[in-house]
């Protein structure tokens, strides 16, 4: 019996030193890039400029060829989100919206960009990806994100952020029983227990804008804030302005938007990729072409009606 | 037999199967102890340099390293965390507290025999069933959210709401433990007592519960680290807790290393106090070993 002991501890130990080896010599070998095809392009076609060609629809690297694969979250809130006739397609919520709709904000920017990229809306396909996996280090699972991600430069080491496709300001909606619905100015705030979602610029807003005296309420997802405002356990919840007004104009009762932040300047929604990826510049050609036809202001206009109606609280 | 615990070699096989005895095996018994104290160590020490060296030469372990083990990230994390840990220290204290009386209230009152007694019973056997299936999440909320929905309370409660959920829930555990350790008292002891003419409650109190008491303190302080952890529920409702805390920073500095100083916040809390218990429970035997005599 010690005999089998002893040859076993040899067996492993000679095991585990060929795992070591193996290893070392697996780690000697290349990772995988995208293939540059985009170069091949660029010499076969030498009079166009070569960065039209790399944004050229076979010339993308995207995760699976041939289609686009967008990224957001689960579930997919108006007004950023339409629900789709006949129901939404599974995984998306069904009690909100579905990004295969094409309609609502953040969708129908998706397909304008999609379009631009000369992709047809049966090109493209969504995956859910929580919001803060989006701009987390590492490989991505989608080749663009749209998922009302403020631009912040943290963010923009551990990933790629595009110019802005929307530019708004943070809000504050509150129960209109509440004192706090009255304020015209942020230091009216200080006093009172806010909330957000962990994580979000929303968060950042109430940390170093508004600094409130009591301890601001930290929520894994806007829906538990929102279920603390339906019970008084804040007195206001902070969310960007088109969410500030699906909130007080649907989801909860007797509230109202009591502003929006002057943070300076506004803050900027970016899609997101993964960090260096060759897609950010085509994208960003993408982007630039639609706010410059006014596609980008018509979809605002359209999904995004109350931006201007807002009263903006300064400090 | 010391004969098995001697390195390899013929002559130990034997000595082990022959087992104890004749004078002059004992100096091989002593080198024998010696030689396996040896390869045990060695092979130790050569078993986590080779582990140690397979990841830290791995390809990705740079990355890996800057992920978790983040100097900066650490040093600017460490008061933040170490402040939001007070929060539930406070909450695992008072829940504790009372989780030990309810769940021994529980306990007895399921263990109370008669027909007479059996609406108790049943009551508390539906009590323990529920509070052990549901998960914590979902009592949370609907304590946290569902008792302020109502309206009769104010803002601000919850601490409160946290001490009840985690109490509900951990006294339900709690009182099996009890349970197991008053059934593990010989019935005799209760019988002697009630021969003595005690009562069936002064029995309980004076005989069975402090030696039953005794036997689970083990398990009472795994239930107790658990506990410690399941303190985020808190976090559900809003409160910045060490956990919350950790994801903010986390959230905030892309890096994991945030739940490493709260992973080692624990370790400092929980192992001292585990040692404490084990060295108040020895104690304890040594006492009774001691007045059995």
């Amino acid at each position: 019996m010690r005999g089998t002991l002893r040859l076993g501890a040899l067996a492993l130990t000679a095991l585990i030193a060929l795992a070591a080896c193996g290893t070392s010599g697996a780690s000697s070998a290349p990772t995988a890039s995208a293939a540059p095809p985009a170069s091949v392009a660029a010499s076969e076609a030498p009079s166009v400029a070569p960065s039209v060609d790399a944004c050229a629809r076979e010339n993308l690297a995207l995760i699976a060829p041939g289609k686009l694969t967008v990224g957001t979250d689960n579930p997919a809130y108006p007004p950023y989100f339409a629900p789709k006739d006949g129901g939404n397609t599974a995984p998306w919520d069904p009690a909100q919206g579905d990004p295969n709709s094409g309609k609502g904000f953040e969708s129908a920017v998706a397909y304008a960009v999609a379009k631009q990229l000369g992709f047809a809306p049966t090109d493209v396909s969504w995956v859910v990806v929580p919001f803060a996996n989006s701009f987390a280090p590492g490989p991505k699972t989608f080749d663009f994100d749209i998922n009302q991600i403020g631009f912040k430069p943290e963010r923009a080491q551990t990933a790629d952020l595009t110019d802005g496709y929307y530019f708004g300001n943070q809000s504050i909606v509150a129960l209109k029983s509440n004192p706090v619905a009255k304020a015209t100015t942020i230091a009216e705030l200080a006093n009172a227990t806010l909330g957000a979602q962990v994580g979000t610029t929303s968060y950042d807003a109430i940390v170093n804008t508004i600094k409130p005296t009591k301890e601001a309420k930290v929520f894994d997802s806007n829906d538990a804030a929102i279920q603390a405002l339906k019970t008084k356990a804040i007195d206001a919840i902070v969310v960007d302005l088109p969410t500030a007004d699906f909130l007080a104009n649907v989801e909860i009762e007797n509230s109202t938007i009591v502003g929006q932040l002057d943070q300076g300047t506004p803050e900027r929604f970016s899609l997101a990729l993964t960090k260096d990826s060759k897609l950010t510049a085509c994208l960003n050609q993408a982007i630039g072409a639609l706010t410059t036809d006014g596609t980008l202001k018509g979809l605002a206009d359209q999904y995004l009606p109350f931006t201007t109606g807002t009263p903006v609280l300064k400090p | 037999m010391a004969g098995l615990a001697s390195g390899p070699g013929d002559s130990g096989m034997l000595l082990g199967v022959a087992g104890q005895g004749s004078p002059d095996r004992r100096p091989d018994r002593g080198s024998g102890a010696l030689r396996s104290t040896l390869i045990a160590f060695i092979s130790t020490v050569v078993f986590f340099i080779v582990v140690g060296t397979l990841i830290v030469n791995a390809e990705g372990w740079p990355s890996v390293q800057r992920s978790f083990l983040d100097g900066r990230v650490f040093a600017d994390s460490v008061p933040l965390i170490v402040t939001a840990f007070w929060v539930n220290v406070r909450l695992f204290v008072v829940a504790e507290v009372l989780i030990l009386g309810f769940g021994l209230l529980i306990a007895v009152l399921r263990s109370l025999p008669g027909p007479v007694l059996f609406p108790v019973r049943l009551l508390t056997t539906v009590y323990v069933d529920v509070f052990r299936a549901l998960p914590g999440i979902l009592v949370i909320y609907v304590i946290g959210f569902g008792i302020p929905g109502l309206g009769f309370t104010g803002t601000g409660n919850e601490f409160i709401y946290a001490v009840l959920a985690l109490t509900l829930i951990y006294s339900a555990y709690v009182s099996e433990v009890y349970r197991a350790g008053i059934d593990s008292v010989h019935p005799s002891q209760d019988a002697a007592a009630r021969s003595l003419g005690l009562s069936r409650l002064q029995s309980l109190r004076h005989v069975v519960l402090p030696q039953a008491v005794r036997r689970v303190v083990p398990p009472l302080l795994n239930d107790f680290i658990g506990l410690q952890k399941d303190t985020v529920l808190v976090s559900y409702i809003g409160v910045v807790e060490i956990f919350r805390q950790s994801q903010i920073r986390q959230y905030g500095t892309f890096n994991f290393t945030p739940y490493v100083v709260t992973a080692l916040v624990f370790l400092v809390f929980t192992i001292p106090l585990a040692r404490l218990t084990d060295v108040l429970v020895a104690r304890d035997r040594k006492r009774s070993a001691a007045a059995a005599r």
